[in-house]
């Protein structure tokens, strides 16, 4: 995913995740000319390449992330949301409230799902962590995904990926069938924008089919 | 957030005497500890992980008991067969608190002590005796509206959030403890601590303490549970007042009942003074008004919360109405 917008970001194609982020590794040079040096900006290097050393009492741990090994040296602080969006570039997992209350956060670890901000990268030592990343993508949409995209389960977009996830691993939990059932689950995600008349009708049209 | 180290314990001996030092903190689902280490309320130095130990498992004892290991996650509690079918009042509970998400993370051991959501322990920038002893309550001249009324002191009047705590209080579950000084045993009503003038101590650990096991004594035979909860918002709310009834009922007089309050105490809070005056009477709705009065009896309301003193009277009527229907 990153590679791809890095290459389009370097043909001139830029998106706008890649514009953001090459902002930010263009840094001091971006403010004379954002749009220029944001365009030819060298690919920024993962954090996860650094050597250990630079990342002082930093501690190494291997996580499974949509499918893919991967070998990390992470500061112990370091949030299993942070980690995802810092150390391994998947940024389709939102930072919200980072306290456990808004639900933007939401992925799958061993298929539950858990708020990402409030645990420790640490402790998902050979855990299997799925991310919206790893759900779906362009073309080769999760059911889930192309419901909230045919029910306009959204309006800014924000707390979509955390919504979609929720929905996905409510379809194995214990749940009623009715729409309330629906939205007690569910309301650990938060829609600023109150989108959750067409959320509850996504879902529900994935749990009918299923 | 401070620095620490991190360790991850493989078994219960081992993580007990990774956690001796002073400054070091268990870590199991970590919704409150790391809510709290962000906030700088918390400040470990070391965090000795026991989501590997293997405290995982519910299982029925041949006595009869049901014991519950401290890891085991709320939500995986809550619907475990012999919790839902012997021991509904706890899967209500637990099935009424935080959210999905956050069910699968928190577990037994870490509900126990659950800390407070008053707002003036969560900013470090306020007085709160319970955060920095001495350093006074700005609760109680403050926004106090969710804060307790019964069991307060002057020094300290936080809520205890927890749900599940109040269905333990109901159930007279036990907490089994392993330290460094071994093993020992003790009943959840011994377990929470009121305020008092030492708001810090929320219960009776020692450094290095590890919750292992809660246990639940035999079911009770014919007993209806229920677990009433009142909040601002239908869910992911703390309770403004909560209420958890076991009652067994024959030939219409109440044989059995345990009433524990959420809430509204700084402690799980268990009414002896509502049992005694439901114990054999008829199960009707004077009888119970007159135990929600007595319950209330000894509640000292701050400012903006005398709405509960009334709101809890309700509360614990509906539920033992609902519980004896």
């Amino acid at each position: 995913m990153m590679s791809k917008n890095r290459r389009d970001a370097s043909a001139g194609h830029f998106s706008r995740r890649s514009f953001l982020s090459s902002l930010g590794a263009a840094g001091v040079v971006a403010t004379a000319g954002p749009m220029v040096a944001a365009a030819h900006a060298a690919p920024m290097a993962p954090v996860a390449e650094a050597p250990a050393e630079t990342i002082e009492g930093a501690v190494p741990v291997s996580l499974r992330v949509n499918g893919k090994e991967l070998d990390l040296h992470i500061d112990p602080r370091t949030s299993l949301l942070d980690c995802l969006r810092e150390t391994v570039s998947l940024t389709g997992t939102k930072k919200g409230c980072d306290h456990g209350q808004c639900g933007a956060c939401t992925v799958h670890v061993n298929g539950r799902r858990i708020n990402s901000c409030l645990t420790l990268a640490v402790m998902h030592e050979g855990d299997e962590i799925t991310t919206i990343e790893g759900l779906g993508q362009p073309g080769s949409l999760h059911p889930m995904q192309a419901s909230f995209v045919k029910h306009d389960g959204y309006q800014c977009g924000y707390c979509t990926s955390g919504q979609i996830m929720s929905a996905v691993a409510l379809l194995k939990e214990k749940c009623g069938p009715s729409d309330a059932d629906v939205k007690e689950l569910m309301s650990g995600n938060i829609c600023r924008c109150g989108a959750y008349p067409n959320i509850v009708a996504a879902i529900q049209e994935v749990r009918q089919q299923a | 957030m401070e620095t620490f180290t991190y360790t991850r314990a493989t078994g219960v001996p081992m993580a007990i005497e990774a956690a001796a030092q002073s400054q070091a903190k268990f870590i199991a689902g970590g919704t409150t500890l790391l809510d709290l280490m962000k906030l700088n309320v918390e400040r470990p130095s070391q965090l000795v992980d026991i989501n590997r130990l293997p405290l995982d498992q519910v299982e029925k004892l041949p006595d009869g008991r049901l014991r519950i290991g401290a890891t085991v996650r709320n939500s995986d509690l809550a619907h475990h067969p012999a919790v839902e079918s012997d021991y509904s009042v706890l899967s209500q509970a637990l099935l009424s608190g935080a959210s999905a998400q956050l069910r699968n993370m928190a577990t037994t051991g870490g509900n126990l002590l659950q800390r407070t959501r008053c707002m003036y322990f969560r900013n470090e920038a306020m007085a709160c005796n319970k955060r920095a002893p001495g350093s006074g309550c700005a609760a109680i001249e403050g926004d106090n509206r969710t804060l307790a009324i019964l069991g307060t002191s002057k020094d300290c009047i936080a809520t205890n959030p927890s749900d599940m705590n109040v269905a333990l209080t109901a159930l007279e579950a036990t907490i089994h403890i392993q330290g460094a000084r071994g093993e020992r045993n003790v009943a959840i009503g011994d377990f929470f601590l009121v305020p008092g003038s030492t708001p810090q101590r929320e219960n009776v650990l020692e450094p290095g303490d590890l919750i292992t096991y809660v246990t639940l004594p035999a079911p009770k035979a014919g007993s209806k549970q229920i677990y009433l909860k009142l909040r601002d918002r239908a869910s992911y709310e703390f309770a403004l007042s909560s209420a958890a009834i076991v009652a067994v009922v024959s030939n219409g007089k109440l044989d059995f009942v345990r009433v524990a309050l959420g809430g509204v105490a700084t402690k799980p809070w268990r009414s002896l003074e509502a049992e005694k005056v439901l114990h054999g009477k008829a199960a009707d709705e004077k009888v119970f008004r007159e135990a929600a009065e007595a319950a209330l009896h000894s509640a000292q309301p701050q400012s903006e919360n005398g709405f509960k003193v009334q709101l809890a009277k309700r509360c614990i009527t509906h539920a033992l109405t609902l519980a004896t229907a």
